[in-house]
């Protein structure tokens, strides 16, 4: 049994200003150490107490963390933007063939990397299109290269959409992709590509993309590897509210088998220049209630990302406050949600991640790929 | 005091001293203080509704001689940039605002000494001919006329009431202390002149907002001995109708400080909800937050998510600037758990209800409209007709 005063929290205060009847009980059972199943999960999307709801959450985030809240100094590379798949909500693939498409051989990749590694860059968060071109040595040779260059730097590298087309490629098992890339230098995989697991979401914007047995089982297959990775939920769009919870269960069944996830990332949707500019994206409330449902639902992953550059700063910096206990870095070269019409800055200092967090209250906790904290803090 | 004393007294929905304000602002933690806002909010204003406005911010000049070091707006009357607005110019964007549902226009502008009363007159005249209410002339300007005219406040208020001034905004509050006023504003209306401007105006049965700008050089005791300010004069004229906090948004030739971040701004809004026991309305300002944290702010003590702001120009002068149509705002307040009406520049709700009304008895249930039905003819003075219920 928690003994929530230790961290200064009181669940009878929490219950008593809770505003909707309906969380009560969502409330008495999280409080009661119970596991929150598909219905629990809906009451809290649809709550019309956020900070109720909020409140909770926090209390999760307080009882893991205490006060800290995560960064990394890290940069992205997107070493193609090459891309078979043509995702209705992507502004950045460009199909094969294309005038404006491009590879980094792994020489560019480095130079890129190179400035950052001399300054304090403790993660590179490298993903690509789907591109039919280069060969499983390109990958294990782009790896090789980033870890040479930058050896203390943790390589996050490879969403499964691109484990799953590289294995198929070099026609090996996801095991003996993930065992050479491994070999190569890959420390952890990115969440992204999840999207959302609903088969018919999948089916009516990303018919080409894998399916959720493919996500999961690459992420399981990494998980047993000792590769770590991160998982997502791109929200916001057509998918409905059942479809959001079902996609959290997946994952908390996934991680309950192979216990390798180290954080959650909801995406909020954007869409000004995609194909789907005519949704309008999730609102700030939505975002709010989703990071702090994933933080009660996810209860065997311990991080919550509040990603800015695809929040923005301000609503990342409210998300602390709903559970989340990370806001991703001090990124270097972000492309994609830019492409997509992301409005937020393209990096921001280290002095301005520090800011963001202490102004919210929280302790501003720099951490590395595994979520080890390192320097102060 | 301690915080569990200030928390008890604003759960009993008793007033907040200074002492217990700060308390709360510096000590509680931000989803407490929503929540106790959220408790005050519904307490004045009981009905799940959240109201927001369809107009246009109009700078009739941009020439000042105030010359505030906040303001990335004002220019010199012999820069290149300077300008006064033409009457065509504010003839279309008064055909504009009509055309897109709007109520009113908030017009306002620097301290021009070429303009004289009688401009203003036939500016308020030509306004009000396109059949919209006009929000205008913040405090400073009034001051400022009555100055140049040598003339009491009284009788340059009456003035403009007569050529047909319906409110007043509650712009160039900044920070009520004249410390602070003398560092960053030293050019205009000082703290006792702003609230003898709104202390006459209400007198005089013109209903007017009141503001404050923060996050420059005040400390927190100066914020709240702002709210404390507000909250005197309005229980002495109840002509307040709403309060709108805004964090100051540095731009390239203003005071350099570090822009307030959204939880600051939310601890500030829900604060001011708090102390303000007498004020109906708190707005909300996605104008320097964003749509995001505007919606949000709905959830910390706000009840009103402001103007569709067919046109803004100050604060994108300091280089920020969102965009939010009525079909935005809309689905803003809807999916924050609201019903959504327009209101008025005297914040009355006249967009017709688009669910069951909860103890509005006597209300037909109309169908959503997006720009809404036209104004009713009536237009109350002070007290005023509103539906939604005031304290």
């Amino acid at each position: 049994m928690t003994d929530w005063s230790l961290i200064g929290v009181d669940p009878d205060k929490i219950l008593q200003r809770l505003r909707d009847p309906a969380l009560v009980p969502v409330g008495t059972k999280f409080f009661a150490g119970s596991r929150l199943d598909l219905q629990d999960g809906l009451t809290c999307l649809q709550t019309f107490d956020l900070l109720g709801l909020g409140s909770l959450a926090l209390a999760v985030k307080r009882l893991r963390f205490g006060n800290r809240a995560f960064y990394v100094v890290n940069q992205h590379l997107n070493y193609t933007n090459v891309c078979v798949n043509a995702c209705r909500f992507c502004a950045f693939h460009r199909a094969p063939g294309s005038a404006q498409g491009y590879l980094m051989t792994p020489e560019e990749a480095t130079e890129r990397v190179a400035p950052a590694a001399q300054n304090g860059l403790k993660e590179v968060h490298v993903v690509g299109g789907i591109n039919p071109e280069p060969e499983f040595s390109y990958y294990f040779e782009l790896l090789q290269a980033l870890k040479m260059t930058a050896p203390r730097v943790g390589l996050k590298a490879f969403t499964a959409v691109e484990i799953d087309h590289i294995a198929n490629r070099a026609g090996v098992s996801w095991k003996e992709c993930l065992t050479a890339l491994k070999d190569a230098g890959l420390n952890a995989l990115p969440g992204g590509g999840a999207e959302v697991f609903s088969p018919r979401v999948r089916a009516e914007l990303f018919p080409s993309k894998i399916s959720a047995e493919t996500w999961l089982g690459v992420h399981g297959t990494a998980h047993r590897l000792g590769i770590g990775s991160n998982a997502t939920l791109l929200f916001g769009h057509i998918e409905t509210h059942s479809e959001r919870i079902e996609h959290l269960l997946k994952l908390r069944n996934q991680q309950d088998e192979t216990g390798g996830f180290r954080a959650f990332i909801p995406l909020a949707f954007q869409s000004r220049t995609t194909l789907m500019a005519d949704k309008p994206g999730p609102t700030g409330v939505d975002i709010l209630k989703m990071m702090a449902t994933s933080r009660l639902m996810l209860d065997n992953i311990p991080h919550i990302k509040a990603y800015w550059v695809m929040l923005g700063r301000k609503t990342a910096q409210a998300a602390l406050h709903f559970g989340a206990d990370d806001v991703e870095g001090t990124i270097v070269n972000e492309q994609i949600a830019h492409e997509a019409g992301a409005t937020t800055a393209v990096g921001l200092s280290r002095e301005e991640v520090h800011e963001l967090i202490s102004e919210a209250g929280a302790e501003p906790t720099e951490r590395d790929t595994f979520h080890r904290g390192v320097g102060a803090a | 005091m301690n915080l569990h004393e200030a928390i008890r007294t604003t759960e009993r929905g008793d007033r907040l001293s200074m002492e217990a304000a700060l308390v709360l602002y510096e000590q509680a933690d931000l989803t407490t203080l929503g929540q106790l806002a959220q408790t005050a909010r519904f307490r004045l204003n009981p009905h799940q509704v959240v109201t927001y406005a369809v107009d246009r911010n109009i700078n009739y000049t941009n020439v000042c001689t105030s010359k505030c070091r906040f303001c990335a707006f004002w220019r010199d009357s012999t820069d290149p940039e300077a300008f006064v607005l033409s009457d065509e110019a504010l003839a279309a964007k008064l055909e504009e605002t009509k055309a897109l549902g709007g109520t009113h226009v908030l017009f306002q502008g620097g301290l021009n000494p070429d303009l004289d009363l009688e401009w203003h007159a036939q500016r308020i005249r030509l306004i009000r001919s396109f059949g919209l209410e006009l929000h205008g002339y913040s405090p400073p300007e009034i001051h400022y006329f009555a100055e140049r005219a040598s003339s009491p406040l009284e009788q340059v208020l009456e003035r403009l009431i007569a050529a047909g001034l319906n409110s007043i905004p509650g712009g160039g509050g900044e920070i009520l202390s004249d410390r602070i006023r003398r560092l960053v504003s030293p050019g205009k209306a000082n703290s006792s002149q702003w609230l003898s401007v709104m202390e006459a105006a209400h007198r005089l049965g013109l209903r007017t907002t009141a503001t404050m700008m923060f996050g420059h050089i005040e400390t927190p005791s100066q914020r709240v001995l702002h709210l404390i300010r507000l909250r005197s004069l309005q229980d002495r004229t109840s002509g307040f109708t709403a309060f709108i906090p805004w964090p100051f948004q540095p731009g390239k030739n203003t005071i350099q400080v570090k822009r307030a971040g959204s939880t600051a701004y939310l601890r500030m809004l829900a604060v001011s909800r708090l102390v303000l026991d007498n004020f109906t309305h708190v707005q909300a300002s996605w104008v320097t937050q964003g749509p995001a944290i505007g919606q949000v702010a709905l959830l910390f003590g706000a009840d009103d998510l402001g103007s569709t702001m067919i046109e803004e120009n100050v604060v994108a002068a300091a280089g920020v600037s969102h965009k939010l149509d009525c079909a935005e705002m809309i689905r803003l307040i809807e999916d924050a758990g609201f019903e959504a009406r327009q209101r008025d520049n005297l914040h009355r709700a006249i967009s017709p209800r688009t669910a069951p009304a909860q103890g509005l008895p006597g209300e037909t249930l109309l169908k959503k409209g997006c720009p809404p039905d036209p104004l009713p003819k009536t237009f109350g003075t002070l007290g005023g007709s509103a539906d939604v219920p005031s304290s």
